[in-house]
């Protein structure tokens, strides 16, 4: 029986590969290494909600129909007979209610939709906190950022079909954004909705969105993101043995597949679980889009909040004196919408897009970097992190200041006036903040090294001193404590030379010198080993 | 080169040392219970088959269930068929993950090993040979080198960059309908239209309305919409308010725009457009729900909080014969958020009577 089925794979095998040549693909592949630790499944999360995704998605459109067409409800739903609302919303409480497993699945769709999104953002911080974007991986950033962006375009064009109450003030809230866009901002919103808000279009023009362009592309980017992947190899953290030109895991086959493979069941798994029990965007209690009724403490998903309380956030009139809404020469510019709505988030995206530039142009070091950076040895690094994360929470809990006020018994208003204030001054604060721990966390390093771990044993030497016995590091744990780069700052050329002629590109080079500065000049070196043998006479 | 380059602390590539000290080379490999004793193996293997198991009886909860469960009209009775099936798939899929890894930490040989990493960059040679053919490939075809044909390259490119037109301008041409933008400019508000409730659309009486009562109006004869009811309904929604009119400050020019303290303000939002939805009677103030937007309804309507700039539009309205509110015209000015050309579409708002309808 065994040779048998033995000697039907060769076949197989000998069949494809004299057509496809893919022994060589195999061999190549089944044995890669990839390097284990549990953050590195962050992205994984990501990319098996997406399949998720897929597969509830396609068991949605089975149901779904993408029409603004007005009809009248009849249906088991009580609340809903007899109600006009498009074809879209009613499908949606059919699927909901009279196909078994039906809200199951939409429920599904939306809780990995939720996951997918979330996975990305805190696979991204992953990335940034250990230095994973620097080179050769600057382009995967830029790839895994479009994903990041693309995911929120598949979560805001789903959450919109149903034709519910709140998807249809969100869309509202779009289109008076897209209409402040100076000169052309009323043509795309025509263009958008097909003429005037809602029109009658919308909605299949965002299914096909939905479920084509969007898909397709992140399918697309995925492939690209996971050849890059292969490409360069896994980065790995610091330790005994894994170097910038080595990398030290376990093996695809069997390893990573059994792991990494059963992940995904992991994820569908506990996706299936939320999705049974805890209830999600019950558009039947919303009702279907009127443009009359909206209620107070409605949310859109998490992903939005972040624009939704910049909104609030902008006042429309500065120190209620300055306007925020401009009239000149018999044009309109509002002020009050671009700067949170688009120019706010336009250099928050173009800064973290660019980022791996940003700290290439200060470290000036143009060798490939494999092994990942503890967040500690990276300070400035971190604290830009820690400070962005603030500023973007800030924004998340202002678009969540209704219910934040309700919960603490707090007014609305001063909430308001707090993170009007905070935005400005709680990232910076929080750059401070993190840059400290960061360089207490070094010193402490270094006082390991140099001394030793604390054993809790303590000696009465002959002469009556007391000491505590500290028991020196292996040299594995020294290895981890020492072995990260030490960046010193740039360096630049004199602005004239020999013959005072005012060099080329010197500006750009001060401009790098500055930010180097930025970086580096305030360090916490490692411990040399002249002063861990310093530190050891010292004890004897 | 104009900048120092800078040393990281790392000798060259591929040293063993960093920052003067030794890299340690890899840890010792602990082996797991599983490896050095036969009990562990069977008990793990056990464990792997058991975790298989469970999902196997997780699928036949999930299919069983959902041929077994009616679903009724109960919406109780469809959440459990629901919670069901889903339970069934959490086991199936949780019990091969959970099976597949714990096969792969007990089990499968732990022992982690080493590749070498290449760097990226092509060879000298590699490089060399791509220019040469990318040369030899320009010079054959004439887009460079000795017989380069400069027409022909400038004349291709401006053929290639004007054809997308060809297929975007059509496309886009058809898909914002008639780009009439000046929509945005008036409703379906009329002179001597009613006033009526929404969503059943009877109108209302002057006397209906009770000092601190706040009416979601919408105008007469929207429901018999044949077509853009949604569109017209949008635009076309008010709130009407009646306060004690010792409170109601009746702003310059319109002093004739209300009744007896009665007052009517569109309902959509002058920031980004939500429906202006909550009255708090007492401060008479709206509230905004989206952003939170609050305008002051006893001073014509005017910004006290938030992120809108502008007043909220007012309806001017009056009573007919039969003592119903009526509106005297459109508005004066668009409603909504703001867009670029909109003052265009505004008339000066003094004189109620010669603005009818959307004759701006």
């Amino acid at each position: 029986m065994g040779a048998r089925v033995n000697t039907a794979a060769a076949g197989t095998a000998n069949w494809v590969d004299e057509r496809t040549s893919i022994g060589g693909f195999v061999k190549f592949f089944a044995r890669k290494l990839f390097p284990d630790h549990w953050s590195f499944m962050l992205g994984e999360i990501a990319l098996y909600s997406f399949i998720v995704l897929l597969l509830s998605g396609v068991f949605l459109t089975a149901f779904f129909v993408p029409s603004m067409t007005i009809v009248t409800y009849d249906g088991p739903l009580a609340t809903m007979q007899g109600v006009e609302m498009s074809e879209a919303f009613a499908s949606t409480l059919h699927m909901s209610f009279e196909v078994p497993g039906g809200l199951l699945m939409r429920q599904i769709h939306h809780w990995s939709a939720l996951l997918f999104t979330a996975a990305i953002v805190t696979h991204m911080a992953r990335v940034f906190f250990t230095g994973a974007f620097r080179k050769p991986r600057e382009l995967n950033w830029l790839v895994g950022f479009t994903l990041m962006i693309l995911s929120l375009a598949a979560g805001f064009s789903g959450y919109s079909l149903p034709d519910d109450v709140l998807s249809g003030n969100g869309l509202r809230i779009i289109e008076g954004v897209t209409r402040s866009i100076p000169i052309v901002g009323e043509y795309i919103s025509y263009w958008i909705f097909g003429g005037e808000f809602p029109g009658e279009i919308l909605i299949p023009r965002l299914f096909t969105m939905h479920i084509l362009l969007v898909p397709g592309l992140i399918l697309v980017l995925i492939a690209l993101h996971l050849f890059l992947v292969f490409l360069h190899k896994h980065t790995q953290y610091p330790g005994g043995g894994r170097k910038h030109t080595n990398v030290v895991g376990l093996p695809l086959f069997p390893v990573y597949t059994a792991k990494a493979g059963g992940f995904f069941f992991v994820v569908f798994g506990i996706v299936a679980l939320v999705a049974a029990v805890f209830t999600i965007n019950p558009v039947w209690n919303y009702g279907p889009y009127d443009p009359s009724p909206v209620s107070a403490g409605t949310q859109p998903d998490w992903y939005i909040l972040f624009v939704d309380g910049a909104l609030r956030l902008m006042p429309g009139w500065l120190f209620d004196v300055i306007p925020m809404e401009w009239e000149i020469w018999g044009y309109t510019l509002s002020w009050n919408l671009l700067i949170p709505a688009l120019i706010l988030p336009g250099l928050f995206f173009g800064f973290l897009a660019l980022y791996p530039w940003i700290e290439a142009w200060a470290t000036g070091d143009r060798g490939e970097k494999h092994v990942l950076d503890r967040p500690r040895n990276a300070p400035v690094r971190t604290g830009i992190g820690v400070a962005l994360i603030t500023f973007y929470v800030v924004l998340v809990m202002e678009g969540s200041n209704d219910i934040i006020a309700n919960l603490f018994h707090l007014s609305l208003n001063d909430l308001t006036y707090f993170f009007r204030i905070g935005i400005f001054v709680l990232p910076v604060l929080a750059f401070w903040i993190t840059r400290r721990i960061c360089f207490g966390l070094q010193r402490k390093d270094r006082e390991l090294v140099l001394h030793g771990k604390e054993t809790g044993r303590i000696v009465r030497h002959e002469h009556g001193e007391y000491v505590e016995v500290h028991e020196p590091l292996t040299d594995q744990e020294r290895w981890l404590l020492v072995s990260y780069d030490d960046i010193a700052p740039l360096e630049i050329e004199d602005e004239y030379n020999d013959r005072g002629v005012r060099r080329k590109g010197y500006r750009w080079d001060r401009f790098k010198k500055w930010l180097s500065h930025l970086y580096f000049e305030k360090r916490i070196s490692p411990v040399t080993p002249e002063e861990l043998e310093a530190a050891k006479h010292e004890h004897h | 080169m104009s900048t120092t380059e800078n040393s990281t602390g790392h000798g060259p590539e591929g040293s063993e040392t960093t920052n003067g000290f030794e890299n340690p080379g890899m840890p010792y490999h602990r082996p797991r219970r599983a490896d050095v004793d036969p009990k562990a193996d069977k008990k793990a293997e056990r464990q792997v088959a058991a975790l298989f198991g469970v999902s196997i009886v997780g699928t036949v909860i999930a299919v069983g269930s959902y041929m077994a469960l009616d679903m009724t009209d109960e919406i109780d009775s469809i959440r459990f068929v629901n919670m069901a099936i889903g339970l069934g798939i959490f086991l199936a899929m949780m019990g091969i993950g959970l099976g597949a890894i714990h096969w792969a930490k007990t089990l499968m040989r732990d022992h982690e090993m080493v590749e070498e990493r290449h760097a990226l960059r092509s060879s000298d040679e590699s490089r060399e040979g791509a220019i040469q053919n990318l040369k030899d490939g320009a010079e054959d075809s004439g887009l460079g080198g000795v017989k380069r044909r400069p027409v022909l390259v400038g004349s291709m490119l401006t053929a290639l960059l004007a054809a997308p037109l060809a297929i975007l301008w059509p496309q886009i041409g058809n898909m914002g309908a008639d780009w009439n933008t000046s929509n945005f400019g008036h409703t379906m508000w009329r002179k001597g239209m009613k006033l009526t409730r929404d969503p059943d659309g009877t109108p209302i009486k002057a006397s209906d309305v009770t000092i601190g009562s706040a009416f979601h109006v919408i105008p007469e004869g929207l429901n018999e919409l044949e077509h853009h009811k949604i569109e017209e309904k949008a635009k076309a929604v008010v709130l009407l308010l009646r306060l004690d009119p010792r409170d109601l400050n009746l702003q310059p020019g319109r002093e004739d725009w209300s009744f007896d303290g009665i007052i009517a303000f569109s309902k959509i939002c002058t920031h980004v457009g939500c429906p202006v939805a909550l009255y708090e009677q007492q401060t008479h103030h709206l509230l905004c729900p989206c952003h939170q937007s609050t305008f002051d309804v006893a001073n014509g309507a005017k910004v006290v909080f938030g992120p809108a700039k502008r007043p909220l539009p007012q309806l001017p309205i009056t009573v007919d014969d039969e003592g119903y509110i009526i509106a005297q015209s459109d508005f004066h000015e668009p409603i909504g958020p703001s867009y670029w050309t909109r003052l265009k579409d505004t008339s000066d708002g003094l004189h109620a009577d010669e603005t009818e309808g959307s004759s701006h």
